[in-house]
């Protein structure tokens, strides 16, 4: 049982990344990685959610038909979505202003939807627990990665407005690294998200390489 | 056989929308009061930016006027009154910018002149055209204290235009679309003065 955890924790963060091996969830990681504040953002929000409804799925697994299976789970996935957005709104507003905006985003994310599918449908609640959230862990890793190199590339700095979304105890994390204007704007824009992103997967592989690992290529297969 | 398969698959994804359907009811009326309350702490934020505590003891966010703007948009005006005088009036402007609408709040005294401009929503480009916003730099402070008449109409723009704001390295067209919002926002308040300071 433990060695599945094990396997669990380091597909989901490293080894079957979500973003840097299958290439899934390119939508939320192009247009919130920006920053590395928006990448954490978007990366926690998507976690939480991945967690519920792997919980969920896994719950129904023996309920859930082979015939209507995808639209049950775009259904979990879209009422998870609109649960925290609502409760966020509520009850944990200031964090609402800065994360709102990613939040119903995480319905167009395949990634979700993939390890449901692969993962969840299969397997006991507690490892689709697990899986849902340490897949969301390297979710937001990549995307906390990817927005880090775009922001200091583009604008100079790193983790601007981080005490926004963690709060004022996080002040010390925002850090000027040169001025704005020796930034390169293209990487901030849409073009520079798809550079980073590809640069970040090549230096992932070369890692792996360099550590004797067989690449995986693309492919939401099961952990287990 | 077939058919009694389909009924089956059927009611199970009608099962799961009803669960999940009265699952998002239920949180929607358990959250409905805390967001309404939010929305207004959220609206009586930006106000008093734009509207100083000083010149009011009455409160903006529940003394309003509905009208329509120069475009058709339906806008809220909130007023500022003290003494039961109407000291000044804050209302929703929209500019249009290099990726969709810009929304300001801009507030105005009774002469006309400028208490404070706030951009609330826009989709400028990160870096360059979100300058605008309070946070990532002062430009839209400068507007504080001026009118129609202060600069001239001729130099309500940037100075690219050659008028008399400055531009942005890089971008050009936020600048210019708030500038021209904040001009027809004052154009508004000059023509309507009568209606949104009128008496309750």
């Amino acid at each position: 049982m433990a060695t599945q955890y094990k396997t669990i924790v380091r597909d989901g963060l490293w080894d079957n990344n979500g973003v840097l091996s299958m290439l899934l969830g390119m939508c939320p990681t192009m247009a919130m990685t920006t920053s590395a504040t928006n990448g954490l953002g978007m990366g926690l929000a998507t976690a939480v959610v991945m967690a519920a409804s792997g919980l969920l799925v896994s719950m129904f697994r023996s309920r859930i038909t082979q015939e209507v299976r995808i639209p049950v789970y775009i259904l979990i996935v879209a009422a998870m979505v609109t649960l925290v957005d609502l409760s966020m709104n509520a009850w944990m507003h200031e964090l609402y202003k800065v994360l709102g905006l990613f939040i119903p985003l995480i319905v167009s994310n395949c990634l979700p939807l993939a390890r449901l599918e692969a993962f969840a449908a299969k397997e006991p609640v507690l490892p689709s627990l697990m899986d849902g959230i340490f897949m969301g862990m390297g979710f937001t890793l990549a995307l906390t990665a990817i927005g880090a190199v775009r922001e200091i590339a583009g604008a100079g700095t790193l983790f601007a407005d981080a005490s926004l979304l963690l709060g004022p105890a996080f002040k010390f994390m925002e850090m000027k690294l040169m001025s704005p204007d020796k930034g390169v704007l293209m990487m901030i824009l849409p073009p520079g998200g798809f550079l980073v992103a590809g640069l970040l997967v090549v230096v992932k592989r070369i890692l792996d390489v360099r550590a004797g690992k067989a690449i995986q290529m693309g492919g939401a297969h099961s952990a287990a | 056989m077939k058919q009694q398969r389909m009924m089956v698959h059927g009611m199970i994804l009608g099962a799961f929308c009803l669960g999940f359907g009265l699952l998002l009811a239920f949180t929607d009326r358990v959250t409905a009061q805390d967001i309404a309350v939010r929305a207004i702490e959220d609206r009586q934020n930006s106000l008093s930016q734009v509207i100083p505590d000083s010149i009011h003891d009455n409160n903006p966010v529940t003394d309003t006027v509905a009208m329509k703007d120069g475009q058709g948009n339906e806008i809220t005006v909130y007023r500022a009154t003290k003494e039961g005088k109407v000291t000044g009036v804050a209302y929703e402007i929209f500019g249009s910018g290099y990726a969709g609408k810009i929304k300001l709040m801009l507030g105005v005294d009774a002469e006309g002149k400028i208490l404070g401009v706030r951009v609330l929503a826009h989709k400028e480009t990160p870096g360059l055209g979100d300058k605008i916003e309070v946070k990532k730099g002062d430009w839209i402070l400068r507007f504080t204290g001026l009118s129609l008449g202060n600069p001239l109409p001729d130099k309500w723009k940037v100075k690219k235009d050659g008028g008399q704001f400055d531009q942005f390295a890089g971008a050009t067209i936020t600048p210019r679309g708030v500038v021209r919002a904040v001009r027809e926002g004052l154009e508004f308040f000059a023509a309507n003065k009568a209606q949104m300071m009128g008496g309750h």
